[in-house]
């Protein structure tokens, strides 16, 4: 991988780092190349370390990778602890500092010589370490060169442009993005940064090999985040309705949603806590118009009643679920995947819904409109279930990937022909909840429809929706919703949502799930390369579980390392609970520190795994045995 | 041509459509005061000429909340406390409806409480029936927010700490733009009050007292009562919020001291419905976003069509 870039560029948060990046991210993409990002940031407005990367090559990029190799250092313009000893540490020079340890050998440093004091670039040992490591350092006063042409957090714009000229890459595509999203004088100003910020650094003498990689595509690319990638599925599956409380980092779907739903005849609406918000969408869906709420890990704990209401009633519901560091507040801001056991099972009652987990900006679309599919055909809550990693990542996608018709078909819905037919009580109640239907849904009408008239009701009913507690009724109502688990267990698995990667028949085996999927690939890439023999699989289906494919898997290899982003294995557990057996032969390699695996991570994971010695395990992670081991 | 034909249809309207044919007999208990609330309901109806199928009747839980069981229409028995997110949004999806909310005084005051307030604050064109018998009765007589101060009960044995809450004022402070309170042993007025409510262009809720024979024996049937339009004792504006505000404070303290004041507390007739306010944003789409769906000939847009942002 000598011809991949990985840049990043530190700050202080609410210095415009992550606009900034972003942009240099659909430069390179315009350049030919295709882009990965992964964002790491405090929960603060301002200032605090925070970091983007853009990862950045000729072939497709699906991943973080092992460190990287290029910074920009810009400095922490809202730095709160300068003082030496203080309890979060001088936050002045952490943008430079923090970012030392993962910064590859014979990697590049640009830093803001107007921010930082030279006597704490010193005290951080950036000179002996750059010796050491073969690292070329590039002292540019990045603020003073914002300064004279504008304001100072036009620094970003300083970076891009010094990056630019010790990489050798052409301006254009640089200068194209900023005429296209900024005007006037601060769009003047900008361009006077990036080329007097461009020009200084061009003059310097250059010690470094690192160049910008060439690339080219054979189709139109664009850049999509997994939280774009989300939201477009819902509008596409004519989803007309959202409903939310802000949280991180499930606010960016909300977001997209709420800025494209006016436009296209859609209802946004901010309401007063999440059981409001998850109580509107099961009023909005049941009175005919596709909808979605969502949270994330403590907001979608006040949704678990109205998410129990939607399965007792069964109203379509989509619910997306994007996972931060917990437990309680936990840390907002850091990407987990410990919600799984909270999602798959809370509200009261024997759980009724499908959960799916995307493994990438792709599959969070393909998912999402999976979720209105099934969500509407089998009229039971789904939740797309992701983290935020996934939301946070960009990537590269060919744009014909999104030429798709759109689904606003409402499902298994009559209409006042078809109720006109349809079996009503004497009293003229439609009815909605019979007993019999063999894959367990029955079609439902929509309020002011003629001759659609029921009960929707919390409590146990009748086929017309009247409140019973007679025991045959209530037993054939639940083994009726159940049934619609099985058909939809069976809809799922004709839908290849489990994605394989690696040696056919290998002797070892990787499952993970949901947004760990590609970073585990890249890691099986590697194992191929020493020898291993070795597959993947990425799990999307999460509930209901595809038994028979899963077990066949892990029947296949000697043993299955679990990957996931928690602490106690919820989805090793998962698995046994629903296959019964196997805790002899799957272990886990956990992280949770609050920052996603890095492919090398997986790699050594997997050799102590394999060779039967936890030390070997990366510190950042930790690994478990098979049961009995 | 509209997917929902009931909506809007033009006919004569009688009373009996409302009472389910076959349907169970109600479960409450004799001498309940939820009887009065389904009749004085059943009697606007054909006022307001809305049909049982273009009507969507959301309830919680508890007692009250079985009127969408003993009410023939499109019905919704969702949970304790959220009947009123529940009936915003089926409002939003398809503002031609009917909807109509109703839930006892735990329900809207107590646990549904946040979501009664930023009701009222939005504004949403729809009544809310709060059955208020200041207990709790489903559960057996534990003290409710509207319970005097004093009140026993099996978890208050010492007697209830807590001073009542004030509905009215407490409606009127969130934005609610039609007030009134009315009781189950004045079926007349209590059918006036849900028409003029039902009609209102706005928020209107109705604090509608309904004795509890059974967890609530000591207090109180209401009788007698006054109207305080009707009474030459009382003397206000309705449409005066300072005039509204005094004369509901008198009312809710009034009820804990053995009178039993009622009738229309505060109209504002001015303030735009929440329907209105977000189509004046953009934000709520001309014609119902429920009809869409059943038209074969809609264009749907595409986020195909939303790419050329992210080249």
């Amino acid at each position: 991988m000598s011809d991949e870039l990985i840049w990043r560029i530190a700050g202080g948060s609410g210095d415009g780092a992550d606009s900034t990046s972003k942009n240099f991210a659909r430069a390179l993409m315009r350049s030919g190349l295709h882009v990965f990002t992964h964002q790491h940031y405090p929960s603060r407005i301002r200032g605090g370390h925070m970091y983007v990367e853009v990862r950045a090559a000729p072939e497709p990029v699906k991943s973080r990778g092992d460190g990287y190799n290029f910074l920009v250092a810009l400095g922490d313009s809202f730095a709160r602890n300068p003082q030496e000893g203080a309890y979060y540490g001088d936050e002045e020079i952490k943008p430079l500092a923090e970012n030392l340890d993962e910064l590859r050998e014979g990697g590049v440093i640009i830093y803001d010589t107007g921010l930082f004091d030279e006597e704490d670039v010193e005290e951080v040992g950036l000179h002996e370490r750059a010796e050491e490591n073969d690292w070329h350092v590039y002292g540019i006063d990045l603020r003073g060169t914002a300064r004279e042409h504008g304001r100072e957090v036009m620094r970003n714009t300083a970076g891009v442009g010094a990056t630019a000229a010790l990489l050798g890459a052409d301006l254009d595509p640089f200068e194209e993005i900023m005429r296209e999203g900024m005007r006037g004088d601060v769009l003047e100003a900008n361009l006077q940064v990036l080329t007097d910020a461009y020009e200084s650094a061009a003059d310097l003498e250059f010690t470094h090999d690192l160049s910008f990689p060439e690339g080219g595509h054979d189709e139109q690319q664009v850049m999509v985040s997994g939280s774009h990638a989300v939201a477009y599925g819902a509008l596409d599956s004519g989803c007309r309705f959202i409903s939310g409380y802000p949280m991180t980092p499930w606010t960016d779907v909300f977001t997209i949603m709420s800025q494209n739903l006016p436009d296209v005849g859609g209802i946004s609406e901010q309401v007063e806590d999440e059981i409001a918000a998850a109580s509107l969408a099961v009023g909005a869906s049941h009175a005919g118009v596709k909808a979605m709420s969502g949270s994330s890990g403590g907001g979608f704990a006040l949704m678990s009643e109205p998410l129990g209401m939607a399965e007792m009633t069964e109203t379509p519901l989509v619910l997306v679920e994007a996972q931060r560091a917990g437990p309680s507040t936990g840390m907002p801001t850091k990407t987990e995947q410990a919600d799984l056991e909270h999602v798959l099972y809370t509200s009261q009652g024997d759980s009724n819904r499908v959960v799916l987990a995307p493994g990438n900006v792709r599959e969070a679309y393909e998912q999402s409109r999976i979720s209105f599919d099934v969500a509407y055909d089998y009229q039971i809550p789904t939740i797309l279930l992701y983290d935020q990693k996934l939301g946070a990542e960009n990537r590269t996608v060919p744009e014909s990937f999104f030429d798709r018709e759109p689904s606003p078909d409402l499902g298994s819905t009559l209409t006042e022909e078809e109720l006109a037919e349809a079996a009503h009580d004497a009293s003229g109640k439609f009815h909605r909840f019979q007993y019999d239907p063999e894959n367990g849904v029955s079609p439902r009408s929509i309020p002011g429809q003629k001759g659609g008239r029921y009960l929707a009701s919390g409590n146990e009913h009748t086929q017309s929706g009247h409140i019973t507690e007679d025991p045959d009724l209530r037993v054939a109502q639940v083994d009726r919703r159940l049934r619609k688990l099985e058909s939809i267990r069976e809809d799922l698995n004709g839908r290849d949502l489990q994605t394989y990667y690696g040696e056919e028949d290998a002797e070892y085996g990787i499952v993970s799930w949901g947004s760990q999927q590609d970073t585990v690939e890249e890691a099986v890439d590697r194992l191929l390369a020493a020898g291993h023999s070795v597959q993947a699989v990425g799990v999307s289906q999460i509930m209901p579980f595809p038994r028979e494919e899963m077990a066949g898997f892990i029947e296949g290899v000697e043993e299955a390392m679990v990957v996931e982003m928690n602490a106690t294995g919820q989805f090793r557990g998962h698995i046994q609970r629903e296959l019964g057996r196997y805790g002899d032969k799957l272990t886990s390699l956990l992280k949770y520190n609050g920052n996603p695996f890095e492919p090398a991570e997986i790699v050594e994971g997997f050799e102590a795994q394999h060779d039967g010695d936890a030390s070997a395990a990366p510190e950042t992670t930790r690994t478990e045995p098979a049961a009995g081991d | 041509m509209s997917a929902f034909s009931a909506i809007g249809e033009e006919r004569e309207i009688d009373q009996d459509e409302f009472t389910p044919g076959l349907e169970p007999q109600p479960t409450w208990c004799p001498g309940c005061g939820d009887f009065g609330v389904l009749k004085a309901l059943k009697g606007a109806m054909p006022q307001v000429g809305r049909t049982p199928d273009e009507t969507l009747l959301v309830t919680g839980i508890g007692c009250s909340g079985k009127l969408s069981s003993y009410f023939e229409s499109y019905g919704f028995h969702s949970i304790h406390g959220r009947a009123l997110p529940v009936a915003r949004a089926a409002k939003l999806a398809n503002p031609e409806l009917e909807v109509i909310a109703a839930g006892g005084d735990g329900d809207g005051y107590g646990i549904g409480g946040n979501h009664f307030m930023h009701t009222a604050r939005e504004n949403h064109d729809m009544v809310y029936i709060v059955f208020n018998n200041e207990v709790f009765g489903l559960t057996k007589g534990q003290s409710s927010p509207t319970s005097p101060k004093g009140h026993e009960s099996k978890i208050q044995p010492g007697g209830n700490a807590k001073a009542p809450v004030r509905p009215l004022s407490l409606a009127l402070a969130s934005g609610a733009s039609y007030i009134a309170r009315t009781a189950a042993v004045n079926p007349n007025q209590a059918k006036e009050i849900l028409t003029e409510a039902i009609e209102h262009d706005g928020f209107a809720h109705v604090d509608f007292l309904t004795q509890c024979p059974t967890w609530n024996k000591d207090a109180k049937s209401y009788v007698p009562y006054v109207d305080v339009q009707d009474s030459d004792d009382y003397d206000f504006d309705v449409t005066d919020r300072r005039e509204a505000a005094d004369m509901m404070h008198e009312t809710e303290s009034a009820l804990y001291e053995g009178t039993v004041l009622t009738g229309r507390y505060y109209v504002d007739e001015d303030r735009p419905s929440y329907t209105q306010e977000k189509r004046d944003t953009g934000a709520l789409p001309e014609e119902p976003a429920a009809e869409r769906y059943f038209d074969e000939d809609a264009d749907w847009e595409r986020s195909a069509d939303l790419m050329h942002r992210h080249r």
